[in-house]
């Protein structure tokens, strides 16, 4: 049942509402809650998919089912459809306004409104796309405060990688923090690219979305066998790779692959010139899980991320 | 008067970025002052212009005391300034939420981290700085309460007030904030615009700088300055904040600065179709008007108005 969640006037014969869908069995008493929710940053598109295909797979067989799926497909609906990242007019980063202020402005209100509405949940999946600049291997990023609790559960969606993030103060503003912070155990997924759908990168996660769901005794029916993803901690160290020159990036190393020390994985050319400015190049043996999409760089833009020591087996 | 390049970037086919520092007198670094750290603040920038420009008379004059010395950075984002862009125009990140920066990071947090380096050890921080919503102000100080603010200090602006919050979790990555854990007295000035010129509080904000530095001893105490108010201390809570319930075409009746009486009609709501007012904006209480919506359009429940009541 789709239903609005909250809403507030545009200037000019429109509301802004949020929606969700709720997919259900008729009786609801007892059962467990999953909300899945995205389209916090309007050029983030990779969740997009995954609720159709969530909602896709039910529809085949909604016998199997025994819990409560709310699905938030764009808590950010002006900003989808005008690509902006941020919210239009505001210039406002939407994943920087939790928990909001139900007696606050527009604004807050409608942040407050989908914070109050995800409360009861018994877990939140909170799926963004990276951004229009780097692709990211499907992964959780996970605040250090909540690791306990919350790399069990990540461990189960079926992602390559878990990151449990050093805490910072100014990331206790995000949904996920805002609803972790309630005792809604939410996850982030960061996938993909922005402005992009990679099906099979959808398809994945909802393979853990599946897998989830059964192991909440929420889906009776056949759940594909899920990967186990590599872990990494706020001790482990990760190499960042920083544009030394601003130019146009051209890779020459694919994401996810080990890298060795030394190793190519693209140059920072100048078109005027028709000169290589400079050679980025691995500073360490690990998995490149991160790697730069959108060509025009300036000095300091990230280009990669390797995880130091780890191998990929292939 | 000195002129001095403290940061600089290059880029692929613009001019590199430059952000250029004006000094004066030498010695202890008292007082650094910044403008614009955001392609909209215009405002910021031309306060500072200003500034440099009646500092290098004081400093032909004398007046600049022995062994102090200020600088005034006009613009720290040409780059955004130059598109008529808010924040940086490649990947939207906003400067003053990189601070104290980080010099191997990204872009915008090796801007931070280059201009940080040069301003962190003043013993006073002035930032010209602008609020995300459209709107005018009163020209005032802006204190965030880490336990380190200085209010009475603040006063010596002689701005008519002086505003105190509580942290919220997005500040720590501000100059202010950081400027305030290095043990800078930190202040924001805000005058009542930012994308437009408004001649009256930029000549406020000059005025008032020009007074609080003679009051700490930094320029001759034989200046002529007169900020001319007592500030009125007090925290962002106590103001009345005033929402409109329908959105529309806003049409404001009275404006920042001006004071309201309880009932007076501060704005009306015009349907954008029928031309018919949809609401009218009453003031719920006696005071002066701090803060004034300027958009022509406006959302619902908007904090249109923030009145700082008489009592």
């Amino acid at each position: 049942m789709i239903q609005t969640v909250t809403q507030a006037d545009l200037p000019c014969d429109e509301s802004l509402r949020i929606k969700k869908n709720r997919i259900a069995p008729e009786n609801t008493d007892n059962l467990k809650r999953i909300s899945i929710v995205t389209g916090t940053h309007g050029d983030e598109l990779e969740g997009q998919y995954v609720c159709y295909l969530v909602q896709k797979r039910i529809n085949e067989h909604p016998e199997c089912l025994n819990g409560i799926i709310d699905i938030y497909p764009a808590i950010n609906p002006i900003g989808i459809d005008s690509i902006t990242r941020g919210i239009p007019a505001f210039d406002l980063d939407m994943n920087r306004m939790f928990p909001g202020d139900s007696e606050g402005y527009m604004l807050e209100h409608i942040a407050n409104g989908i914070v109050t509405d995800l409360e009861g949940s018994d877990v939140c999946i909170d799926i963004h796309a990276s951004n229009i600049f780097l692709t990211e291997i499907p992964q959780v990023r996970i605040n250090t405060i909540f690791g306990k609790k919350l790399v069990p559960i990540a461990e189960k969606i079926n992602i390559d990688l878990i990151w449990v993030h050093p805490s910072a103060t100014v990331l206790e503003s995000t949904l996920a923090h805002s609803m972790n912070a309630v005792g809604v155990p939410t996850l982030v997924v960061e996938m993909g690219v922005g402005m992009r759908i990679t099906k099979s990168y959808c398809e994945q996660l909802t393979d853990g979305i599946f897998n989830l769901m059964s192991s909440l005794g929420m889906w009776s029916g056949e759940v594909p066998n899920v990967r186990k993803p590599l872990v990494v901690y706020d001790e482990d160290p990760i190499s960042f790779l920083n544009a030394e020159k601003s130019g146009l990036f051209v890779a020459h190393t694919k994401h996810w692959t080990n890298v060795t020390e030394g190793q190519h994985i693209g140059d920072i050319i100048d078109p005027l010139s028709g000169k290589v400015l400079t050679t980025v190049t691995a500073d360490c043996d690990g998995i490149l899980f991160t790697i730069r999409e959108y060509p025009i760089v300036d000095e300091g833009s990230l280009i990669g991320r390797i995880l130091p020591g780890r191998e990929l087996k292939i | 008067m000195r002129e001095k390049i403290i940061y600089e970037l290059k880029t692929l086919y613009r001019d590199d970025m430059r952000a250029r520092a004006f000094e004066f007198g030498s010695g202890e670094e008292s007082v650094c002052i910044l403008g614009s750290l955001r392609g909209n603040e215009i405002q910021q920038t031309y306060v500072c212009s200003q500034l440099v420009k009646e500092l290098n008379i004081l400093e032909q004059k004398g007046a600049i005391v022995k062994d102090k010395k200020i600088t005034v950075i006009p613009c720290a984002n040409p780059r955004s300034i130059n598109t008529e862009k808010r924040f940086w125009p490649i990947d939207n990140t906003d400067i003053n939420r990189m601070f104290p920066g980080y010099d191997v990071g990204e872009t915008t947090q090796r801007i931070a981290a280059g201009l940080f380096e040069n301003i962190k050890s003043y013993k006073y921080g002035i930032q010209f700085t602008s609020f995300y919503m459209p709107g005018r102000f009163i020209p005032h100080i802006r204190m965030m309460s880490t336990g380190e603010e200085d209010v009475e200090q603040a006063k010596l602006f002689g701005m008519p007030y002086v505003v105190r919050r509580k942290v919220r979790p997005y500040d720590t990555t501000t100059l202010n904030y950081n400027w305030q854990l290095w043990e800078t007295k930190a202040y924001s000035v805000y005058t009542t615009t930012t994308a437009d010129i408004d001649e009256a509080s930029a000549k406020q904000g000059i005025k008032s700088v020009l007074h609080f530095l003679k009051c700490i001893g930094v320029i001759d105490e034989s200046v002529s300055t007169n900020a001319g108010y007592h500030s009125k201390l007090l925290w962002n809570t106590d103001m009345v904040n005033v929402r409109n319930t329908h959105s529309g075409i806003y049409r404001p009746v009275l404006q920042s600065g001006q004071q309201a009486e309880a009932g007076d009609l501060l704005a009306r709501i015009i349907d954008p179709y029928t031309g018919e007012i949809t609401e009218k904006i009453i003031a719920p209480c006696t005071g002066t008007i701090f803060f004034s919506h300027s958009n022509p359009l406006v959302y619902s429940s908007t904090a249109v108005v923030k009145i700082v009541p008489e009592n």
